[in-house]
């Protein structure tokens, strides 16, 4: 066997084994819903359970990303254009997770008059 | 006239034009998916308290079609590594299996849709509320009723709705219209699990409803960006089985006459597929578990 068909073989057996590592991440999101401990009508619970979800698919996303899109050893070009394209990703995340402070309920309160945030008082104090 | 470095690699880039081009399309498709993903999290925090349509779809069909999609994207990748290795056949394999499984996610997609069209919440106007189906008779035929509204009892001059409500459920937590008897709420309970139609539909007066409406965009902001994202990245799957179906057929000729130009073709094709399957990733756990 040549080195090159060598090498093919080689990756052949790492995508199958990143295909099954994906199939378990998604049976461990699908346990997530029948996880009792976690009780999504708690905020607690949504937070535990949001992060856990996020989690998995982030660690299954950069496997699809890093072996099966070749990321992990791609040319410099590429890197610099889903560098850019990151940079901009968590740029708007980060003004959407900026932007929760102006729906009510969220985040701080402004009062009307004053355009101030209004700070709560512990109850007692 | 001859395409430039459509097998080698430019000099400067050191990638052939196509890859170049396909990482620069996904470029921007990372930000238009970006793009709802950052309004489904406003939509999401913003929603009052209880009224975020949660818990009404189907996570075991979720799951499968999950699979699926990771499936396709093994065997696509596996495909390439074929034609790396010069076996037509084993790419021609695995690239039959990668659209079989395109079309099964389609096909899955399509029946959960028509499933969600025929699937209702109806609004008492004593501020009751319940989720279930609608049956009605047409010449004799028990038919269901698909994408039925408030304005379809009007237009149709429909005086009462044969509905069959789900056991309580996490959205809508049993508040019955007319209330049932005990024994009527075991028995809907019971047979929930199996087949919610096995229960007698209650006979609802078309003058007691505040508003119908099936599982569609119209019916709350989850469904709204339920169906789009879910939409949007439907036309994904098609658009690249297209693409990956006319390489499966149409393959063999450039095969013969240019072998690593349909290799960097199934290549380009393949990171497409794989953007499509990272979407997914993303999407099945946001809109199906949280």
């Amino acid at each position: 066997m040549s080195d090159h068909a060598h090498d093919i073989s080689k990756h052949k057996k790492i995508y199958v084994m990143v295909g099954v590592i994906l199939l378990l991440g998604t049976l461990l999101t699908f346990a997530l819903d029948h996880f009792e401990a976690i009780d999504l009508k708690k905020k607690a619970g949504m937070l535990v359970a949001t992060l856990a979800a996020l989690m998995i698919a982030t660690v299954k996303g950069g496997f699809v990303a890093g072996v099966f899109m070749h990321l992990s050893n791609e040319k410099k070009w590429i890197y610099w254009v889903m560098g850019f394209t990151f940079f901009f990703f968590v740029g708007m995340m980060g003004l959407t997770l900026w932007g929760m402070n102006d729906i009510p309920g969220q985040g701080n309160q402004f009062d009307a008059k004053t355009g101030l945030p209004i700070v709560k008082k512990a109850a007692g104090k | 006239m001859d395409i430039p470095f459509t097998t080698k690699a430019r000099p400067d880039t050191g990638l052939y034009n196509a890859k170049l081009g396909i990482w620069l399309f996904l470029a921007s498709e990372v930000m238009l998916f970006g793009a709802f993903f950052s309004a489904y999290i406003l939509l999401r925090v913003g929603a009052d308290p209880g009224a975020w349509a949660h818990g009404l779809m189907n996570v075991p069909i979720g799951t499968f079609n999950t699979f699926v999609l990771i499936l396709s994207s093994v065997t696509v990748v596996m495909a390439w590594a074929a034609l790396k290795a010069h076996n037509y056949s084993l790419y021609r394999n695995c690239m039959v299996i990668t659209i079989a499984c395109a079309l099964g996610f389609l096909v899955v997609k399509s029946f959960e849709y028509a499933e969600k069209f025929r699937h209702y919440e109806v609004w008492m106007k004593d501020g009751r509320r319940m989720t279930g189906h609608i049956d009605y008779e047409d010449g004799g035929v028990k038919k269901h009723a698909y994408l039925w509204s408030t304005k379809t009892l009007s237009k149709k001059k429909i005086e009462s709705i044969a509905f069959t409500p789900d056991a309580p459920n996490e959205w809508a937590t049993g508040q019955y219209y007319p209330p049932l008897t005990k024994e009527q709420l075991e028995h809907v309970k019971k047979h929930a699990d199996s087949d919610t139609h096995h229960h007698e539909p209650i006979a609802i007066k078309s003058a007691d409803i505040q508003r119908l409406s099936a599982f569609v965009p119209a019916h709350s902001t989850f469904f709204a960006i339920y169906f789009t994202m879910t939409a949007l990245h439907g036309l994904h799957v098609l658009g690249g089985a297209i693409v990956l179906s006319f390489f499966l057929f149409r393959g063999h000729k450039m095969w013969k006459a240019d072998p690593d130009r349909l290799t960097n073709r199934i290549e380009v094709g393949g990171l497409f597929w794989h953007f499509v399957d990272l979407v997914w990733i993303f999407l099945f756990p946001v809109m199906y578990i949280l």
